[in-house]
């Protein structure tokens, strides 16, 4: 059975066969149809934006719909496993679409049923299908995703976006710069894994002079309640924010991406520049999404 | 030769030899003994493969190849000998897996090995130190952080 759990899972030319249909799609040079077709979205904690955009993917292709979103008032509040309710909607359905606090929760329940599963989001482990989403944003602006000089700024400890991001980027020789406060620095094991690959990759608390020489700038979230102390949060807070003066000696080429939603770690006057690609790339997730319902569902490949 | 470990030769049991100086009171508690089981353990011998070596015999117990499998992690070169009436009538060398299944518990109380009755899967990556990854929360552990 086909699932889409990790990114860890993908190679290269898996990575880019979802790039080339989320092409096709988004140009109208292939029709897909999924009538017939009943995608169960399992939402054991919400996330709007990321439920929203695979019933869109659905609905667009003509597919159908049915969510369970938090678990309330379900035969889960009764202590149904996972295992079982993964089991039963694998009955009802022809693809899960499953969203779980618990790390490894997409990886069992694809173990469990057989129809295929689809991570969207597993506590702080895998997001696959953000990450798939950012890179067709990095490929469509940049037109390929080899060779790239990224910089991550933000919150590089907890951001799930960002080690995923990290992992997928690395089939393709990327160079990359960490931007963040010490203590919201990118792990260490994820350091570990890039020099195993013999990735570049350079740490700095410099905003300013990381922004030259980027191709693409992927900006996170610093949040409050990661740091203790509060007056630590405001040292940093400020540091760490995107506005045209960064943007000063950007590269032409240069776009900057945020997961959203955004508080004011990029300023609004950045907005009307043509660095700004925030929103396009939410739009992205409805197409890169289509491709990848239409491809686990084998009507595409 | 090396000297003969002063610890009498057991009737029927196992004997683990070559673990690592230091690393038998590990292996002990990966063993749990049982009341009954007499136990005995050297510690810092000297040896022609390690620096220092530890010796663990269980009397009264024949280790199965799981608990052979559980050892690897701490003691990658052990010999582990069952005994019969004082004859050794089975050897294994200990050697690491590429995959623990169902051995040690997923540190990360997040996982979802810790919330649903699965067990646990970690691959191994042969290195030095040695690292374990869990297959489902694919967090990356040292062995230390799996058997302590
Ligand atoms: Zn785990």
């Amino acid at each position: 059975m086909n699932h889409l759990i990790s990114m860890r899972d993908l190679n290269e030319k898996q990575i880019m066969a979802y790039m080339h249909l989320a092409e096709k799609i988004e140009n109208g040079k292939v029709s897909i149809n999924l009538q017939g077709k009943l995608m169960a979205a399992l939402f054991y904690e919400p996330s709007t934006r990321t439920r929203m955009s695979f019933e869109t993917a659905m609905k667009r292709l003509s597919g159908e719909v049915i969510s369970m979103v938090g678990t309330a008032g379900t035969s889960v509040q009764k202590g149904e496993t996972l295992a079982d309710t993964a089991k039963i909607m694998a009955r009802y359905t022809d693809v899960i679409v499953i969203r779980h606090p618990n790390e490894g929760a997409a990886r069992w329940v694809s173990e469990v049923v057989d129809v295929p599963v689809i991570n969207a989001g597993d506590g702080s482990n895998q997001h696959p299908t953000q990450s798939l989403l950012d890179l067709y944003s990095i490929m469509k602006t940049q037109g390929t995703l080899r060779d790239l000089n990224i910089t991550l700024v933000g919150d590089l400890k907890y951001g799930r976006t960002v080690h995923s991001l990290v992992q997928a980027m690395s089939p393709f020789n990327p160079t990359f710069t960490f931007v963040s406060p010490p203590s919201l620095a990118m792990p260490d094991d994820i350091l570990r894994e890039l020099s195993d690959k013999n990735i570049s990759f350079a740490n700095t608390e410099d905003l300013n002079s990381s922004a030259s020489s980027a191709d693409i700038m992927y900006v996170t979230r610093i949040q409050r309640e990661r740091f203790p102390d509060p007056e630590e949060y405001d040292k940093v807070k400020n540091l760490f924010i995107v506005n045209n003066s960064v943007l000063e000696n950007a590269k032409d080429n240069l776009k900057v991406l945020h997961p959203l939603p955004r508080v004011n770690e990029i300023a609004v006057e950045v907005d009307s520049t043509p660095y700004a690609y925030y929103f396009e790339q939410a739009e992205n997730g409805v197409i890169i999404r289509q491709a990848i319902l239409a491809k686990h569902l084998g009507v595409a490949e | 030769m090396i000297k003969t470990l002063k610890v009498d030769a057991i009737k029927r049991g196992t004997v683990i030899d070559h673990i690592p100086g230091g690393m038998g009171l590990e292996v002990l508690a990966i063993l749990k003994p049982r009341p009954g089981e007499v136990v005995a353990l050297g510690m810092n011998l000297s040896s022609h493969v390690l620096a220092k070596k530890d010796i663990v015999k269980i009397e009264g117990r024949e280790l199965t190849q799981r608990e052979v499998s559980k050892i690897a992690l701490m003691a990658p070169n052990a010999n582990v000998n069952i005994v019969r009436d004082y004859d050794v009538i089975k050897k294994y060398t200990v050697s690491l897996p590429k995959v623990f299944s169902g051995v040690f518990k997923c540190p990360n109380p997040q996982c979802i090995t810790n919330a649903e009755v699965i067990k646990t899967v970690f691959t191994v990556f042969d290195g030095s130190p040695i690292r374990l990854q869990c297959t489902y929360c694919e967090r990356d552990y040292l062995s230390n952080e799996l058997y302590s």
